[in-house]
């Protein structure tokens, strides 16, 4: 069951993030490029795949660089909440005690926070911007990744080969980075690949509603967002970054799931 | 009862992080506040007295105690673009809002807790497959977008419900729907794990070997223990309806709580910004506790350490 979903999510997952990277050559047009003599045209439009938006712009080519706006938030959220919570959960699963106990109170108090409602109170103090939302969403992810290493890192701590480390001397540290990371990477990966997922989410949802990505930048959630006003008329402009979206969410989530599967297999059932 | 005197207790100190956190926010933001409130060109006569006004001529921890104080008493200032108390703002619609959640918790219960009950008994099935694979892709479709389409399929295209507003119980219909759904997918997903692991256990083959009709072994002996799982998420779910709901209100121009929380944004109006979320946060908690209480009832071997 892991196995192709792994695999399915894995491809394109990887499509997406090479059409992220290659946008400057997979894009038959600049996705800024205005047209006001063409706008609006229903795709299969000769020279517009997918036709061109309110500005006469080329659909297809916003899609492809929009994937940057959303992969970037994804994985920079990623990036930054493994960094925080992974040395986090490795400390207190090691040393338990009382930064274990701190640790988990907090863990618990800021799971319980809404990462969007933060993003959307420091968007309106700062103003929006890709920067805000990878920095709320960090405040509270870390969270998850702390919680779930430790619980890894508290198991792994009584195993013989953690012993064996020990007792030929090794420090304290170098049990932590070489003996107990190395050991928490399958599980680390797995929840990384939710956690690009759900970033992908917030980072559309907030550009839908004007504090995420800003003009001119092309971003999926800002195309849906243009796309509300000509829901009567250009229907496709509401629904392709969606499908965009859709796709892109889906398979990190079978990604996820599948290397959980594969990282856990307590949970398989 | 001890337990729930103490479980009120012990959400004093979160309601306390959430508001120093929104009072923070004016003090956080680049720029002075009092100007926000007079405008960049003011002579300062006007501009001491206006921060006199706005108490911002005294140190941090009194402003946060008056700021406190005022928000326990209903004082959430007044909107800077309207010039209406914010109260009176959150009060209009704080209704709709609520009603909107309560109806997708209530569709994505109904719609979650069937079909997580189908794929489990029919395990393996063309039911199964089909509910899972919903389900996966329910995951994935953000609400605003579902939303749009619904708005594509059912206002423009059928015109069997308004596409925006809020003025008859109709335009109650496609926000519920585009709220519920998602939510949908997720119950049913952990109904199925857990439907699974009771339907496993020796007390269904007892209830089995009485002689109960199979309906009443699923639904009376199964499902009783399958929905304890639910329940511990019931408290992150009101989380997500109610920040969904602030999306999704965008969608359908609906004037709920988080229309006006994302107009207050992109005006400006700061003391109307910090008064939706000062609600939102203390419905959260509110939410948490009435969750953790009913996890409590449903389950009494819980026991609060």
């Amino acid at each position: 069951m892991g196995n192709w979903q792994v695999l399915l999510g894995a491809t394109i997952s990887l499509l997406l993030i090479l059409t992220a990277i290659l946008a400057p050559w997979l894009a038959p047009l600049d996705p800024a490029k205005q047209d006001l003599l063409a706008t609006l045209r229903p795709p299969r439009t000769a020279g517009h795949l997918l036709g061109t938006d309110e500005l006469g712009r080329d659909v297809l080519s916003r899609l492809i660089w929009g994937a940057r706006a959303s992969l970037l938030v994804g994985l920079l959220t990623a990036c930054v909440s493994i960094c925080v919570g992974v040395p986090l959960g490795l400390v207190a699963g090691y040393f338990g005690g009382r930064v274990d106990t701190l640790l988990a109170r907090t863990v618990d108090a800021v799971l319980g926070v809404p990462s969007i409602l933060l993003a959307l109170g420091l968007a309106a103090i700062f103003g929006p911007s890709l920067l805000i939302i990878v920095i709320s969403l960090g405040l509270v992810w870390w969270a998850s990744y702390a919680r779930i290493v430790r619980a890894e890192a508290l198991a792994l701590k009584s195993m013989a080969f953690v012993e064996a480390g020990k007792s030929i001397g090794c420090s304290e540290l170098r049990i932590l980075f070489r003996y107990l990371l190395p050991n928490v990477v399958p599980i680390v990966l797995a929840l990384s690949a939710s956690t690009v997922a759900a970033g992908i989410l917030v980072e559309a949802s907030l550009s839908f509603l004007g504090i995420g990505t800003q003009p001119p930048t092309p971003s999926w959630g800002a195309m849906l967002s243009t796309g509300r006003n000509y829901i009567h008329s250009a229907g496709y402009l509401s629904t392709l970054p969606g499908v965009a979206i859709v796709l892109a969410i889906l398979s990190l989530n079978l990604l996820a799931d599948g290397l959980r599967d594969i990282a856990d297999p307590k949970l398989r059932r | 009862m001890r337990f729930v005197v103490r479980r009120l207790l012990g959400a004093v100190p979160s309601l306390l992080v959430v508001s120093l956190f929104i009072f923070m926010l004016q003090h956080l933001a680049p720029g002075d506040p009092t100007i926000l409130v007079t405008g960049p060109v003011v002579s300062d006569e006007v501009y001491e007295r206006t921060r006199k006004q706005l108490g911002l001529d005294e140190p941090l921890p009194v402003q946060y105690w008056t700021f406190l104080s005022n928000a326990v008493t209903g004082n959430l200032g007044t909107s800077l673009l309207s010039k209406r108390p914010t109260l009176d703002l959150i009060v209009e619609r704080l209704p709709r809002t609520l009603a909107v959640s309560l109806g997708a918790m209530a569709l994505s219960y109904a719609i979650g807790v069937t079909a997580g009950i189908i794929a489990a008994i029919r395990r393996g099935t063309v039911w199964d497959v089909l509910v899972m694979g919903g389900a996966t892709l329910g995951m994935a479709i953000p609400g605003f977008w579902l939303g749009l389409m619904l708005i594509m399929f059912f206002a423009v295209r059928l015109g069997w419900f308004p596409a925006s507003g809020a003025s008859s119980p109709k335009h109650f219909v496609l926000p519920i729907l585009a709220l519920g759904i998602g939510e949908a997918a997720s119950i049913a997903r952990v109904i199925r794990s857990s439907m699974l692991e009771s339907m496993s256990g020796d007390f269904i083959r007892t209830a089995r070997a009485k002689g109960l009709r199979e309906y009443v072994v699923i639904v009376r002996h199964a499902l009783r223990n399958a929905l304890l799982p639910v329940t511990s998420i019931l408290g992150l779910q009101i989380g997500f309806l109610l920040t969904g709901a602030v999306i999704v209100e965008t969608v359908f121009g609906f004037p709920g709580l988080g229309r006006l929380l994302i107009e207050s944004i992109l005006n400006k109006d700061f003391p109307v910004v910090q008064g939706v979320l000062l609600v939102i946060g203390l419905m959260i908690v509110i939410g948490n506790f009435i969750a953790d209480v009913i996890y409590r009832v449903v389950d009494p071997r819980i026991t609060l350490s």
